[in-house]
């Protein structure tokens, strides 16, 4: 919403410089983004008590006053040299000039001699800094003496482009007749715009009147209402149309007024000046009329051309109708497209059919053109979510629908259409008929809201009595009745937002706090009872979790929740299997390979891999985060937690000196999560091999070298190499890639509450090694649980600390050499014993394996 | 005799003060210490001593063993500490070589960022409450005051997830905030109590997503950490107070801040918090748009409707609320101009944190 100062001065006294009043606004909601000045002095010096101190973006230009003045053209003479140029005799109030300009709205004037009426331009003298015309954009030049085409110039006729008015350089300003000579033009039309960006909730500010109120209320100024009476001249209007409302609910009024013997023209530079400086391109003095009415009060209005409506109603008084569209009902608007219409859709019609979209767009046919003599002007109430559900469906934006679609107060009908018709009949030299023919089958109601201090205590924590209370809202033209310490407050007819009740309550306390003033509420701390401290356990295990996985080196990364069954089937070996039934599928994906939510958390992961795969020779990953499964008969989908791993590359990081550089392997991973689970507390995991129980989830994986990881009954999730076919759907280091992809609820649920300390043994330990050799096929999971079943509690350590193959172990052979601790938390053991639980292993060793003692 | 040790010792120290490495010491130990040491000899010849001369000359002949054996002791040790000195000066390193790597771990700079402003909600006693990243309409929307159709919703355009069936008012959608989890907790907790429902102070962080086009502005999922607060005497002043205390905390404890108002269907009053330019102290530069400023958080007074729908009647308990961006601001501190960046995991990226 962009907001003229000049139009703002003309209903609220402004004393604050523009930046100290912008920043006001930005503090009571209506935020500035930009101030954009249009002549009157940029701020920067200060000189409002906070030198330098910056408030929002600030642009524009200034205009010197001593040398950017108004002026009159005496006469327009012929270039000696130049068709395309003309010479003009310029009285600037102090001399006369001759200045050279090549404005074809001048043309008209040349040779004439003496004009009969001067003409009023800006003037900008040697030195004046403005735009350069002929530069795109805003490119500030000084004026400098120069010979064009053998005459000499040192000064301009300026266009609004070159005064940073609008991008018009199509011609010259031609002020209006009763422009001053001489007068710095800085104070005849220096100007300031005020770039603001309204919330939903403001939708009675998207209007001049609006912010006027608002700056009223703020500095304590009054507020001077429009005059929205009209003069009319011509006969009553009664006969000349009627109305009918179908639906009151979606149409709660509607208004129309008469002006016939109008002139189309172009408006008063004023008028033209303003519309540009708020955001709109003047037309003509009629639709022009409909915009400065809708910009400075907030009611859009439409023009229709009365004598087409006549015509179309075959000679008689034309019928006006409002209803839902039907089915398959078609209306070209005026920017010449044909439309489809939806039953939700809100239409003005006359006998024949519509004529223009409520509230979004008028038709083609009935609209203003040169030709129009007599216009029809309608001021009307829509249903807003109507509106706004026709500016989606046609993807029509416009001023009016913005406002219509964010709800106007139908009490403004009649206010709108009284004040264009005035405008109308000032600018076009029309005739107005007496009276308005207004159709009004559903006034709503405007709350009361009771409020007193104790609300006001309770809500914002200050103390303010009732007067005060009663003041404030005052303010803002809520009519109050003080009562003791009671205020009864009526909401005014130009705002739809406040509710009753409690809600009421809440909606006049963010007015109170608003004029009150956010600022001056004070700083406390919470005096209110401490909740009950339930914690967020769950929470609380994944961050250790991610803490563990970081300790043991690994880099978190977060991705993205979308993905398509294309990117997810990369994980097959063949990714015509892939099952793209079971997606939670996005309905308004934003792009083809973001179709829907993911299932896999390790593709994500991978995708990661692929990313930095030129980048780091090792890459140490991980992810926590859900995936998403359709849940039949269910709204919602499951969002179940998962963790994935993923490793590639040199075990360690590349140095001067030497360091591992072989890649990471099987091991490499399975010791990682052997170092979570354990510092977790999580004893007894599983790594199994894939047994029959093959699911989908590991055949991503080499079937000889991956694990399925279980405790208890509890399955974990599976982890391994990448699958050789898997891998080469991806571009990936030149290593293996291991990867785990877990479940981080059931990986949660598996951790103790509490980790249970062994005593320190008092008793010295017994060491020994024992060489093993048996056959290839047996796990080594399965010679530790003989072992241990065998050395029973006094075999208190068991750890692996070579596997050989070759050499006197023989063919399909291998040696396992463990080093074993005896020891006893009674006593000190003797050989003896320890001999006997030695032998004892090695026999049933040789029993349960076929294992022998190596040589 | 005595004469004769006094040669003894004078000719053994002085010869020992030419010893110069650990050969010439034990060299000099035989000769002058050894068993055919002139001492020794010395000690040898007492029997053929005048009995009277002999506790004289024997007294004598110890203190100058004594002597020449403390003198050893020093001489080695002097001789040892200046061997370890001539050997630090040959073995200097080059300091300046680079240390030896270690793989090292880190978190995602969104979980870093999230945990820093957590913690310091925890010690004010917010607690942490997770909730769904699929959610309906009705959380999403109209339980927090957005009935369909409300100017507002054109702020957080929408994922819809496809039911397959017509869901009129209520589809299924990408949670486009984390406030559904306000009506959700407040529920859960209101249940724990029912009738008395006890107060609540919680945050609530996750994902959210918006319907936009990724560019180095906007994201289409994002992180929020939502605040909440409800109590019987819970007023706008508290809600000023805590989030000052927060911003205090979190960016400094000179940092001043600011509320302007605002608006969200969820709340009212309604503000934005902003925190002065820790970039410029407030004289105006980029980061802030050159208006001194910063926006931190949007907050208010929790709407009346919102209270009621989560089980909490309006006209005893009143609360505030809040959300940030836990991106948005990583990437004010660290100065990270795109916000592509988080979820790119370009590992450039990520190893800076």
């Amino acid at each position: 919403m962009k907001v003229p100062i000049s139009w703002l001065k003309d209903f609220v006294e402004i004393e604050l410089p523009v930046d100290e009043l912008a920043h006001r606004l930005t503090m009571a909601g209506l935020e500035v983004d930009e101030i954009r000045f249009v002549g009157l002095p940029l701020p920067g010096s200060g000189g409002d008590g906070k030198p330098g101190q910056p408030v929002t973006k600030i642009s524009g230009i200034e205009w010197d006053p001593e040398k950017i003045v108004t002026a009159a053209v005496l006469e327009v003479k012929p270039h000696p040299n130049a068709d395309r140029l003309v010479l003009c005799e310029l009285d600037d109030g102090a001399q006369t000039h001759i200045v050279l300009t090549g404005a074809p709205n001048l043309y008209p004037y040349k040779g004439l001699g003496k004009l009969e009426k001067p003409l009023k331009v800006a003037y900008a003298r040697e030195g004046a800094r403005i735009y350069d015309g002929h530069q795109p954009g805003q490119a500030l030049t000084t004026l400098k003496r120069a010979k064009i085409r053998g005459v000499e110039s040192y000064s301009m006729i300026c266009s609004e482009k070159e005064l940073g008015i609008s991008e018009s350089h199509e011609g010259v300003i031609i002020l209006d007749d009763e422009a001053p000579v001489g007068v710095a033009l800085v104070d005849y039309m220096g100007d300031a715009v005020l770039d603001i960006s309204l919330t939903p909730n403001l939708a009675r500010d998207a209007n001049i009147l609006g912010v006027a109120r608002e700056v009223a209320a703020i500095t304590g100024k009054p507020l001077r209402h429009p005059d929205y009476d009209f003069r009319a001249e011509g006969a009553a209007l009664d006969d000349m149309v009627s109305i009918v409302i179908e639906e009151p609910e979606l149409n709660p009024r509607f208004a129309v007024g008469l002006i016939r013997e109008i002139e189309i023209s172009a408006s008063p530079y004023w008028v033209q000046r303003r519309l540009h400086l708020a955001g709109m391109r003047p037309i003509n003095n009629i639709v022009d009329a409909t915009n400065y009415v809708m910009l400075e009060i907030g009611q859009p209005l439409h023009a229709f051309d009365y004598d087409l409506l006549v015509k179309r109603a075959g000679g008689k008084a034309p019928t006006i109708i409002t209803r839902r569209a039907r089915q398959g009902e078609e209306l070209t608007t005026l920017d010449g497209v044909k439309r489809r219409l939806d039953d939700f859709t809100v239409l003005v019609c006359d006998t024949l059919g519509p004529v223009a979209m409520a509230g979004v767009m008028g038709g083609l046919e009935t609209e203003v053109t040169e030709n129009t003599r007599s216009v029809l002007l309608e001021g009307a109430s829509w249903n807003f979510i109507n509106t706004r559900r026709t500016v989606n469906a046609q993807k029509l934006p416009s001023e009016a629908a913005y406002r219509f679609s964010r709800g106007v107060h139908p009490a403004m009908a009649t206010r709108g259409v009284g004040r264009g018709l005035e405008m109308m009949r000032r600018w076009s030299g029309g005739v107005v008929y007496r009276g308005l023919v207004d159709n009004y089958p559903l006034p709503p109601v405007d709350s009361v809201v009771e409020i007193g201090p104790p609300e006001v205590r309770r809500w914002l924590g200050i103390d303010l009595s009732a007067v005060e209370i009663a003041e404030i809202l005052e303010r803002l033209e809520f009519k109050t009745v003080v009562q003791g310490e009671r205020v009864l407050a009526a909401t005014p007819d130009h705002r739809l937002d406040i509710g009753t009740g409690v809600i009421g309550v809440a909606d006049l306390m963010e007015e109170i706090a608003r004029i009150y003033g956010y600022e001056r509420i004070p700083e406390t701390r919470m005096a209110d009872e401490l909740p009950h401290q339930l914690g967020n356990p769950e929470f609380e295990r994944e961050e250790r979790v991610r803490d563990l996985l970081v300790n043991l080196g690994l880099q978190e990364v977060v991705t993205y929740r979308m993905t398509s069954p294309e990117r997810e089937s990369r994980l097959l070996p063949d990714p015509s299997q892939a099952e793209t039934d079971a997606y939670v599928r996005i309905a308004n994906p934003i792009a083809n390979d973001r179709n829907v939510l993911r299932r896999s958390l390790l593709s994500s992961l991978l995708e990661v891999v692929e990313r930095n795969a030129r980048l780091g020779e090792r890459l140490a990953l991980f992810e926590i985060g859900p995936v998403f499964h359709a849940l039949p008969g269910s709204d919602l989908p499951e969002e179940e937690a998962r963790l994935a791993l993923a490793l590639c590359g040199r075990r360690q990081p590349p140095a001067w000196q030497a360091s591992e550089a072989a890649a990471m392997d099987f091991y490499d991973l399975k010791g990682i999560l052997e170092g979570l689970f354990s510092a977790l507390g999580i004893e007894g995991v599983r790594f199994e091999p894939p047994g029959a129980a093959e699911g989908v989830s590991s055949s991503s994986f080499h079937p000889g070298k991956c694990a399925r990881l279980r405790l208890g009954e509890r399955e974990l999730g599976w982890m391994g190499e990448l699958h050789p076919l898997v891998r080469a759907h991806y571009e990936l280091p030149d290593a293996p890639l291991l990867a785990a992809d877990l479940s981080l609820a059931a990986l949660l649920e598996c951790i103790p509450a509490h980790i249970q300390v062994e005593p320190l043994a008092a008793y010295p330990p017994v060491l020994e090694d024992l060489a093993l050799v048996l056959d290839e096929a047996i796990p080594a999971e399965r010679v530790e649980q003989v072992i241990r079943a065998a050395g029973g509690r006094m075999l208190k350590g068991l750890r692996l600390f070579d596997v050989y193959r070759g050499g006197q172990t023989g063919e399909g052979k291998k040696s396992l050499a463990y080093s074993l601790t005896y020891q006893s938390s009674e006593k000190t053991l003797t050989d003896e014993e320890v001999l006997k639980i030695r032998q004892r292993i090695i026999r049933e060793l040789e029993k349960e394996l076929g294992a022998k003692l190596r040589a | 005799m005595l004469a004769q040790l006094d040669q003894i010792e004078q000719k053994a120290l002085d010869e020992l003060q030419a010893a110069a490495d650990e050969e010439a010491l034990q060299q000099w130990k035989v000769t002058h210490l050894g068993r055919s040491s002139p001492l020794m000899r010395a000690f040898d010849g007492l029997g053929g001593l005048p009995k009277e001369e002999r506790p004289q000359i024997g007294r004598r002949a110890n203190e100058v063993k004594r002597r020449l054996e403390e003198a050893l002791e020093e001489r080695s040790g002097a001789l040892r500490q200046a061997a370890v000195l001539r050997s630090l000066s040959a073995e200097r390193l080059d300091v300046t070589l680079p240390g030896r790597p270690v793989a090292r771990g880190r978190l995602h700079p969104t979980t870093l960022t999230m945990r820093q402003i957590t913690a310091v909600f925890a010690e004010m006693g917010f607690q942490v409450y997770r909730s769904r990243e699929v959610e309906l309409d009705v959380y999403n929307f109209q339980l927090l005051n957005f009935p369909p159709h409300h100017p507002a919703r054109e702020m957080q355009d929408s994922f819809y997830i496809d039911t397959g069936s017509e869901r009129g008012d209520n589809p299924v959608l990408m949670r486009t905030h984390t406030s559904p989890g306000q009506v959700r907790s407040m529920r859960f907790i209101a249940s724990l109590y029912p009738g008395d429902p006890p107060p609540v102070r919680l945050v609530l962080p996750g994902m959210s997503f918006r319907y936009e086009q990724v560019t180095s502005r906007s994201e289409m999922q994002f992180n929020q950490i939502e605040g909440i607060a409800v109590g019987r005497h819970i007023t706008m002043g508290d809600l000023k107070g805590t989030l000052s205390d927060f911003a205090r905390r979190f960016f400094g404890q000179n940092v001043r801040s600011r509320f302007r108002a605002s608006h969200f269907p969820f709340t009212e009053p309604s503000a934005e918090m902003d925190i002065e330019c820790f970039v410029c102290g407030g004289a105006g530069c980029p980061v802030c748009k050159r208006t001194g400023w910063l926006e931190i958080l949007g907050c208010g007074m929790v709407h009346p409707t919102v209270l009621a729908n989560g089980g909490y009647d309006p006209e005893v308990y009143t609360g505030f609320a809040f959300g940030l961006g836990p991106e948005r601001i990583a990437m004010l501190r660290h100065r990270i101009d795109d916000i592509r960046n988080f979820y790119a995991n370009d590992l450039r990226f990520l190893e800076q944190f």
